[in-house]
């Protein structure tokens, strides 16, 4: 299953690091989900440049939700033990989830770490794909993420709404 | 290790992680660069957990010349079907192997191996 763009996002309420229920509903003008990990080196290469989105916004009442999905078994660096200390340590800007059952990102139809959705305030998906065009230029500054949020907030239609995300394939169960 | 006789150059891989194509040609470059443009990269594909864990295999994608990883992971890490983590020079972390990193650590290896018929 994915969501297409426009469409309503299917809702959430997922638990952060502190095991407090967050849910995808608020009265935020623009939605930010990243789907990303611990583990994985393109989620990682991204994550200052994704959580500065997240801080330069915030006043612009952007809210911004990262949820880790992948299989934490299989995959130690991305128990929820290891999520914590990551927030402990102030590497986020905003509540990171998680997915335990996986089944936010099945109904979303992530794929990788990381996928970035963008919702305006009606939580319908304004769009989908990777933060900028490549994970090693750290200039590009998520520019595709930014220009998708100003045209949320201008309530203009994105002009490139979808872009192929790039990552660590999520580690399903 | 131990996956390829000495001077074989492998690139293992995993399909599940992007980054290999880059690190194929990242590889070659360096290898042009040290004067070994006709080394050839054999690709090697690991498929399951029992395969990687055999392999010595710590993620996507891995090098080995001669068997040996130019660029080791730290002891102890796991093995398994995933994206590796590697470090550039300016110690951000990156799915391939830091160019000129990669070149260094393939100058010293190549250079101990051309040494070895009289050894």
């Amino acid at each position: 299953m994915t969501i297409t763009l426009g469409e309503t996002v299917t809702d959430f309420t997922l638990d952060d690091t502190d095991g407090v229920p967050v849910p995808l509903q608020s009265d935020a003008a623009a939605t930010v989900v990243v789907f990303t990990c611990n583990h994985c080196p393109y989620a990682l290469q991204w994550h200052d440049r994704i959580n500065a989105v997240a801080r330069d916004h915030a006043d612009a009442g952007v809210r911004m939700l990262q949820i880790s999905s992948n299989d934490a078994e299989r995959y130690p660096r991305d128990a929820p033990a290891a999520m914590a200390a990551r927030v402990r340590a102030g590497e986020f800007a905003g509540p990171y989830l998680y997915d335990a059952t996986q089944e936010v990102a099945r109904a979303w139809g992530a794929r990788v770490t990381p996928d970035v959705f963008v919702l305006g305030g009606d939580l319908r998906l304004a769009y989908r794909g990777a933060p900028d065009a490549d994970h090693r230029n750290e200039s590009l500054n998520a520019g595709w993420l930014r220009a998708a949020l100003d045209a949320v907030l201008a309530g203009r239609p994105v002009e490139e709404p979808v872009t192929k995300p790039v990552g660590c394939s999520i580690k399903w169960k | 290790m131990g996956t390829g006789a000495p001077g074989t150059i492998e690139l293992l891989y995993w399909e599940g992680c992007p980054s290999h194509p880059q690190a194929r040609e990242e590889l070659g470059k360096a290898l042009r660069e040290l004067g070994h443009a006709d080394a050839d990269i054999a690709m090697r594909r690991v498929e399951t957990e029992e395969e990687a864990a055999q392999l010595g295999f710590c993620g996507s994608p891995t090098i080995r010349v001669g068997g040996a990883d130019p660029l080791p992971p730290p002891p102890g890490e796991p093995t398994g079907l995933t994206c590796r983590i590697y470090w550039t020079a300016a110690g951000r972390p990156s799915p391939t192997p830091d160019p000129e990193l990669l070149r260094a650590a393939l100058a010293r290896l190549i250079g101990t191996q051309a040494k070895e018929p009289n050894a």
